[in-house]
């Protein structure tokens, strides 16, 4: 049961992220359907974050705290892992200062 | 540099992904211990994610396996999910340079996740069969060494570390959306609305009932849609 549960699973998510790969195979040339392409990254990224980012820690103000130190660093073109980890940085010592008072 | 040359090292593609890798090992851990939770088993847990290797997918498979939901219902909850995955692979799609043949395509496909697209949709050339097996290769790692470390220690990570983890994936989202929105005004203008729609389907009575991965598709149709009729790019790999 489980394991025909985890097939459908597996069956399912590979057929969606294959499907497309295998079927697209020239180069699209209409500009329109380009520009939305190009534009799909930067928004699925973005709804992905906001307002999830202010959820995903145990407590809103320290999700805030990581999330303004993600901005800012980003802004300042650090890479991906000094962002991220100064985004883990910052909620772990703001949830640790949050006890404290 | 050639700019009409493709990225096509596996070194490149593997550095790109140890950054995804580590952030997938926090994730994935708490993905283990919710599996073993639920009474799975911890092989079972590490199988789920060697073959489906998507998160919010396996959060909401686990659920339905122990209500011992019909298939069918997973079938669609899965196909709800993951239908954003169907929008980057048409979006990669268009990035792959020739060397990715038929039997490329039906591998490196697999390994399809937000964050690998967002980072082989943020090179500047086209990519290769190489980079991309290379990109893969460490989120893959990360994704099952987490599941398997947090189905078997279960409980021994203090939940402030947890919490603290749990902001990576975002934070590594931020640095790949920032730099782009900072330099395009369109960009930008295309990140700032999907980010206003993602807020209204959360916050707003009745909409909040949409599951979070057709929301997303939502936002991001909705927001491109928009960016592509106002702000249609003329050479998009620029």
């Amino acid at each position: 049961m489980t394991l025909l549960h985890i097939a459908v699973m597996a069956g399912v998510t590979y057929l969606i992220r294959m499907l497309p790969m295998v079927l697209f195979r020239k180069k699209i040339e209409n500009v329109y359907i380009k520009s939305f392409l190009f534009y799909v990254p930067y928004a699925v990224l973005g709804a992905m974050t906001f307002p999830a980012i202010l959820y995903s820690t145990s407590s809103l103000y320290s999700a805030i705290a990581g999330t303004v130190v993600a901005v800012v660093l980003a802004l300042k073109d650090k890479s991906l892992l000094t962002v991220a980890v100064s985004a883990c940085l910052t909620v772990y010592v703001s949830e640790f200062i949050l006890r404290l008072l | 540099m050639n700019e009409y040359t493709s990225v096509n090292s596996y070194k490149e593609g593997f550095k790109d992904g140890i950054p995804i890798g580590l952030g997938y090992l926090s994730v994935s851990f708490t993905f283990g211990m919710m599996a073993v939770n639920t009474g799975l088993p911890v092989w079972i847990a590490v199988l789920i994610s060697m073959t489906n290797l998507t998160s919010a997918g396996q959060f909401a498979g686990i659920g339905l396996i122990a209500a011992g939901a019909p298939y069918i219902e997973m079938a669609l909850t899965q196909m709800v999910i993951n239908m954003r995955y169907a929008l980057m692979s048409i979006s990669l799609s268009q990035k792959t340079d020739s060397t990715f043949s038929l039997i490329h395509r039906l591998i490196t496909s697999f390994g399809i996740t937000d964050e690998v697209f967002a980072v082989a949709s943020g090179k500047a050339r086209d990519i290769g069969t190489k980079y991309m097996y290379g990109l893969i290769t460490a989120p893959y790692l990360g994704w099952t060494a987490g599941t398997l470390l947090g189905a078997a220690a279960s409980t021994i990570l203090p939940e402030s570390l947890c919490s603290a983890l749990n902001i990576a994936i975002y934070g590594m989202f931020i640095a790949i959306i920032t730099p782009p929105a900072r330099r395009s005004k369109p960009v930008l203008y295309v990140v700032l609305l999907a980010v206003a729609i993602s807020c209204i389907l959360r916050y707003t009575p009745v909409l909040n009932l949409i599951s979070g991965g057709f929301a997303i598709i939502i936002c991001a149709v909705a927001a491109s849609a928009a960016g592509a009729l106002l702000f249609p790019v003329k050479e998009v790999a620029q």
